[in-house]
């Protein structure tokens, strides 16, 4: 088990950077995951970390030593793909204590260790069968094995459950989060779902655009997103942006948005730019009869105990979740009121968080 | 959708009728092999009867023809040797001939085995090299690396005969066996490069990295992850460049003489009394075709997955 620190890494293809001056740390026995859309260098960071790429420049260290320029085989890292990459010439038994065969392992002890996992992994039935004719799941769990079975100082995942479909998918992360608690090695998941990442991790990393944005737990960058981006990017459904005025002095406690004010938690710092936006999640906005700001239903999903109610205003298409006591009608005029507490001011020049004294809660839907 | 079109879903009927033609097919092609096999066990005078026979008495003596040099003896001569002790030299004594040592026969074959499987071991291993290579390396000038090593086959080999007989002749390669093997070689070489190239294409790199991250280095990830993973597509390359190197005639006839001459040039002059001893030629043809349909049968599954690759995903 071990920390990995990352130290100003840089990566380039050519003209195209792929990751840009990063530097994090991720603690011994943590699950951290990197979030992002494809193409925001989430991939290649963990491929730099494992050895499968050089970077350009930076330096990356495993448990304070520098192995930047170290073999991939000779960090005694595992690392699980996508698409598993199980050798398809082999068994599931042979799949699995390759690393320990390559280590040169007495023979008793790789046969031992191999069938402990695969009890763990729950796949013992499977261990003489050949990779070819497994279920997705089962060949996750091959997978797995193969990166456990060594006990390496840390696991790389590169989005191990996209392969799958989304009804497994909810188990493997169960799964996985189980196994993570149970032998508690320091974990690096990369994946562009954030419901995984939110369900999985201990911290998450969200990048865009080959720029760590915001490293934080799973509460922190829902409740506090630093970015735009990653307010956006994070819950389901997103955050409903409305177009405000800027020009804020610390201390505001409005903001103007389409001629009306709207409270908003007490500014920390000064807002320069013309544009501002107004973040709220659709939690945090309920329908009232008046209301700040007015608009049109125009449709309502039923989720259970609650609803999602679309509502076209004169600043866009909003999104809010209200209880589904509420009785609301397409078409019909309905007021919208925010949760001054919970809003959030975004710098529509530079995309970050404008400081406030944002009420911090829990998780709601 | 036109539930006809899909070949996946002939009914009985269309099954048979593609059955049959390709019966059909492989009982015309199969005709010319079956003379050639019979004529090998016809006599002399059988082979070339007019009309030809298709019902006669078979014997070895092509075989024994094929395999010895005779001289014609007066029955007196005959006479003092005594009773023939084995049981070609009784056929060769049937003629009035008396068996005066092997012919060359056996060592043109062995040239053949030399030279066809030297060259198709040494043009499927650098090709899979550099299959290798191209498919997974920065090469500079990749793709005019490849054009050019395509370019070779753009016109027939025997185009370039007369500067490739000059060149071996200098360079005292002529009539030698490593000359041959290497000619071959270089000729197989641009089919097995871009054969393989795709074989390895389509093997995911996730394999060798995985392999990389879990201890080997790129070499041993090579040989023990990618390689057993080309076989079906080294088998392919091998029986193409083994079909090439074996059949070569024009070459063979222009390069080769008395050291290192190959069983094409040297099978259809096989003279016998009165013009070509038919039978013996037959009988060489057919010994001939052996081992490549050895090959090819001991490798057919691999085959048939490597001609269709591409065709069938995981």
């Amino acid at each position: 088990m071990a920390e990995i620190r990352l130290e100003n890494l840089h990566k380039a293809f050519g003209d195209f950077t792929a990751v840009r001056e990063s530097s994090f740390t991720i603690a011994d026995g943590e699950f951290f995951v990197m979030l992002g859309p494809s193409g925001c260098g989430k991939t290649t960071t963990l491929r730099m970390i494992a050895g499968l790429e050089l970077p350009t420049s930076g330096r990356i260290l495993l448990d304070g030593e520098d192995v930047t320029w170290n073999r991939a085989s000779a960090r005694d890292i595992a690392f699980v793909f996508q698409l598993f990459a199980l050798y398809p010439h082999m068994t599931v038994r042979r799949n699995i204590s390759f690393p320990l065969r390559i280590a040169g392992l007495p023979r008793r002890e790789v046969r031992e260790r191999t069938e402990a996992v695969a009890k763990l992994l729950q796949i013992e039935h499977l261990l003489d069968r050949g990779v070819g004719g497994l279920a997705a799941g089962d060949r996750q769990r091959v997978a797995l094995g193969r990166a456990i079975v060594r006990r390496a100082k840390a696991f790389l995942m590169d989005e191990p459950l996209g392969a799958l479909d989304a009804e497994f998918r909810d188990v493997m992360c169960e799964e996985l989060r189980v196994l993570h608690n149970r032998i508690g090695a320091t974990t690096v998941y990369v994946t562009h779902d954030q419901v995984e990442a939110m369900s999985m991790a201990d911290r998450i990393c969200v990048m865009n655009h080959a720029e760590v944005l915001q490293i934080g737990s799973p509460l922190e960058v829902y409740d506090r997103p630093a970015t735009k981006f990653v307010a956006g990017f994070i819950g389901s459904p997103s955050m409903n942006f409305l177009p405000a005025k800027g020009g804020l002095p610390t201390g505001s406690r409005a903001i103007r948005v389409n001629g009306s004010e709207i409270a908003i938690p007490e500014t920390q710092a000064s807002l320069e730019s013309a544009e501002a936006f107004v973040g709220a999640r659709p939690e945090h906005i309920r329908i009232t009869g008046e209301g700040a700001l007015r608009g049109r239903v125009f449709g309502v999903e039923y989720m259970g105990a609650r609803q999602l109610v679309t509502v076209d205003t004169d600043v866009g298409r909003l999104r809010v979740r209200s209880p589904n006591t509420l009785r609301v009608n397409d078409g019909e005029t309905v007021g919208l009121d925010f949760m001054t507490e919970r809003l959030a001011v975004f710098d529509a020049a530079t995309d970050r968080a404008v400081p406030t004294l944002r009420a911090q809660g829990g998780l709601n839907g | 959708m036109s539930i006809a079109a899909n070949p996946g879903r002939t009914g009985a009927r269309g099954r048979w009728f593609a059955g049959s033609a390709v019966a059909l097919y492989a009982l015309i092609a199969m005709i010319p092999l079956f003379w050639i096999f019979a004529t090998g066990f016809k006599s002399p005078p059988d082979s070339i009867a007019y009309p030809p026979k298709v019902f006669f008495d078979p014997t070895l003596e092509g075989y024994v023809n094929l395999f010895t040099s005779r001289s014609r003896q007066t029955d007196e001569y005959i006479e003092t040797l005594g009773p023939p002790k084995t049981w070609y030299e009784e056929i060769a004594r049937s003629r009035n001939m008396v068996i005066t040592g092997p012919s060359r026969f056996a060592d043109r074959y062995w040239n053949s085995v030399v030279i066809g499987f030297g060259s198709t071991f040494l043009a499927v291993f650098l090709g899979t090299l550099a299959a290798y290579a191209f498919s997974r390396f920065k090469v500079p000038l990749k793709d005019d690396l490849l054009f050019f090593i395509l370019s070779t086959r753009m016109m027939p080999p025997i185009a370039v005969a007369i500067p490739i007989f000059l060149m071996y002749r200098e360079l005292g390669l002529s009539d030698t066996k490593a000359g041959m093997i290497l000619l071959y070689t270089a000729v197989n070489l641009s089919l097995s490069v871009w054969l393989l190239k795709g074989f390895v294409d389509e093997i995911p790199r996730e394999y060798e990295e995985a392999a990389v991250v879990d201890g080997y280095t790129r070499l041993q990830a090579f040989r023990k992850v990618v390689l057993p993973q080309m076989r079906a597509g080294i088998a392919a390359t091998a029986i193409f460049c083994l079909i090439f190197a074996w059949n070569e005639y024009a070459f063979a006839l222009l390069l080769t003489s008395g050291q290192a001459q190959t069983a094409p040039p040297f099978i259809p002059i096989i003279i016998g009394e009165g013009g070509l001893d038919w039978p013996a030629v037959a009988a060489g043809t057919t010994l001939f075709l052996l081992p490549v349909v050895v090959f090819t049968v001991l490798l057919r599954n691999q085959l048939l997955r490597g001609i269709t690759f591409g065709a069938v995903r995981k």
